[in-house]
């Protein structure tokens, strides 16, 4: 553990252009924060299924929930490459659980408020969010209908003043513990199917709204995962969230926020993993020697770390790119399909090189090998990331 | 009230330090850097006295190369309300480093100067004491606990065998002990506050201070490497391994 926390081994960390005085700052508080508040309970919370509301509501007051949002309800206006420090080091955390309850409330869910929101809306919602005593989670995944967003069968009818809701939604992030939850329904059926879709603001225990069940997942064990049902769920039509109809091309702006995010975690993942890895093999004894004697060892993992390095630069440059309000969308293609696949690759031979130790529960390889799984199909899979680099090529 | 306050920049605590290849030190290129805890404690306390309403001004400062306006800033983003950068291509020992400070205090008129016991990267435990000796000031060192009330300050020390508690008249010097508190995060709110903040930046000249060293360095080695233990089966083993192997009964 200490060998993640200390960075690398030296301490050392490879000079990153992009970052400025303020990003290193952010990025030595989250460190911080994360060694002493996260690291040495994070192993209950993956048993508790959850992490804890005092966690998420210190880490508001601290202001890592609010990193871009606005400063009069909080925020801290900072760019996009401070919204990747962010994910590096809560993937560095080692514990993706923790790191994605985090993630999906700050970059996944929260900014289609942030983005689409009325005043009356921020003013109701924004200041809970950044001080992390609302949690937030999206709604757009359904049991038939995954990355192909158009195919979503929940609807919303206007009665009155209300929308009503019919549906569920499947693989919800934050769904069992989550304050609000921005639920994406058809609104038009008759039209084409990316020109009939809205959002709408649902809180936690309005009538109708129900958690299906609590899902149990491979990995990512300390975030909360709900199917999400919503029978003739009434909100008031104040609710709808940006212009009725267009909610599909605000779940696609997200997009490229989420994914860039989703490659830092990953990188910060892959970052940790080889860092416990340089630290078991330079100790572990066998044959006379230790295994980082051993040369297929260290030319595998130095031909990881030169990977990982790569694609951690590829990850701010897109990160970059956003935060100049440039298209991106080929780099953060490219991200989330590389950075998904390369953590995986990085985890199996960091797991093999632990050996038996490896395969235990309590190794904390063990658990990111679990967790890592998920970053090539969640948030856009591989295959469905690589046709969109190939429309741009 | 004001409070001075020296940050210094030193090889983060989590490094693993290096001895470079040729001895003349450890290695610092590339390696992370961060402001010593002990100073960190410093700053901590000077913020607190402020929100008690006891100081006025918390002033931060550093000495060294330039990258040190980064832990001033730090400082800065912990509530400090300035800075001072006394930037110098020098290597900077004690000595030279209270005799800046001594020109600042006497630039600034602080009531209190509250410095870290050591700084963690050469352990050298002086600059306070140094400080106290060249303004006449009295001094509290290794301070668990301090109070202030009106013109004076108790001063609470761990020491061999327990707590002895010092009763001073300020100005004075105060130099911090691990235990004197558990200092804040800055919060990102704050460290953006931080970057509009003023650091002052001079040299040695600037202050009348001569800072050429008057310590040479001989050499800085690694410690022997730890050897691995060895496990007995019974008492009487051991003290026969003590007696024939160890050779210390």
């Amino acid at each position: 553990m200490s060998a993640v926390l200390a960075s690398s081994p030296t301490g050392c960390i490879a000079e990153n252009p992009f970052l400025r005085e303020e990003h290193i700052a952010l990025r030595d508080q989250l460190r911080r924060f994360i060694r002493t508040e996260v690291a040495p309970h994070a192993g209950q919370w993956e048993i508790d299924g959850m992490v804890p509301r005092s966690i998420l509501r210190r880490m508001g007051e601290l202001g890592f929930l609010g990193i871009r949002y606005a400063q009069r309800y909080g925020g801290s206006e900072m760019d996009t490459i401070a919204t990747a420090v962010l994910a590096e080091e809560l993937g560095r955390s080692t514990f993706g659980g923790f790191a994605i309850t985090v993630l999906v409330h700050t970059d996944m869910a929260s900014p289609h408020i942030a983005n689409a929101a009325n005043a009356a809306q921020l003013d109701r919602y924004m200041p809970d969010i950044i001080a992390g005593r609302k949690i937030a989670a999206v709604a757009v995944t359904e049991p038939d209908a995954g990355s192909d967003v158009a195919a979503i069968r929940t609807t919303a009818r206007r009665e009155g003043d209300d929308w009503v809701l019919n549906g569920t939604k499947m693989y919800i992030t934050n769904g069992v513990h989550g304050d609000v939850v921005l639920v994406a329904a058809k609104t038009d059926v008759s039209a084409k199917a990316s020109r009939g879709v809205s959002i709408f603001i649902v809180e936690a225990g309005t009538p109708g709204f129900t958690i299906g069940r609590a899902l149990d997942k491979q990995g990512w064990r300390s975030s909360d995962t709900a199917e999400l049902v919503f029978e003739e769920c009434r909100i008031p039509a104040i609710n709808l969230l940006g212009s009725e109809n267009r909610g599909f091309y605000a779940i696609m702006r997200n997009f490229q926020n989420e994914r860039i995010v989703l490659g830092a975690q990953a990188m910060g993942e892959a970052q940790a993993a080889l860092a416990l890895t340089l630290d078991w093999v330079r100790n572990r004894k066998a044959f006379g020697g230790t295994l980082w004697d051993k040369q297929v060892i260290r030319q595998r993992l130095s031909m990881l770390a030169s990977r990982v390095e790569a694609a951690r630069c590829l990850v701010y440059q897109a990160a970059w790119l956003d935060a100049q309000g440039r298209d991106c969308i080929k780099d953060v293609s490219m991200v989330k399909a590389l950075c998904g696949e390369l953590v995986n690759d990085v985890m199996y031979d960091c797991q093999q090189f632990h050996g038996g130790m490896g395969y235990m529960r309590e190794s904390a390889i063990e658990r990111m090998v679990r967790d890592a799984r998920i970053q090539a199909i969640g948030g856009g899979a591989t295959e469905v990331m690589l046709e969109e680099v190939a429309k741009r090529l | 009230m004001k409070i001075l306050v020296p940050v210094k920049r030193v090889v983060d605590y989590n490094v693993k330090v290096r001895v470079k290849a040729d001895g003349t030190g450890v290695e610092t290129s590339g390696v992370k850097m961060s402001m010593n805890p002990f100073d960190e404690i410093s700053i901590e306390e000077a913020v607190r006295l402020k929100e008690k309403g006891v100081a006025t001004e918390v002033i931060a400062v550093s000495m060294g190369v330039a990258a040190c306006a980064e832990t001033i800033r730090t400082a800065l983003a912990m509530g400090a309300d300035r800075g001072i950068l006394v930037e110098s291509a020098v290597e900077l020992q004690p000595l030279a480093v209270a005799k800046l400070m001594k020109a600042l205090v006497d630039k600034e008129q602080p009531q209190l100067v509250i410095l870290g016991k050591q700084a963690i990267d050469d352990d050298m435990n002086a600059t306070g004491q140094m400080l106290a000796a060249l303004l006449g000031w009295p001094q509290g060192t290794f301070a668990s606990k301090i109070e202030i009330s009106g013109d004076g300050i108790s001063v609470t020390r761990e020491i061999d065998g327990g707590l002895e508690t010092l009763a001073l008249t300020l100005p004075a010097i105060v130099t911090s002990d691990l235990r004197l508190n558990e200092p804040r995060y800055a919060s990102l709110p704050n460290i953006m506050k931080a970057r509009k903040k003023p650091i002052e930046t001079m040299k040695p000249e600037d202050l009348g201070v001569d800072p050429t060293p008057r310590l040479t360095l001989v050499s800085v080695a690694e410690p022997p490497k730890r050897q691995a233990g060895k496990k007995v089966g019974s008492v009487a083993e051991l003290v026969s391994k003590l007696r024939t192997e160890a050779k210390v009964i």
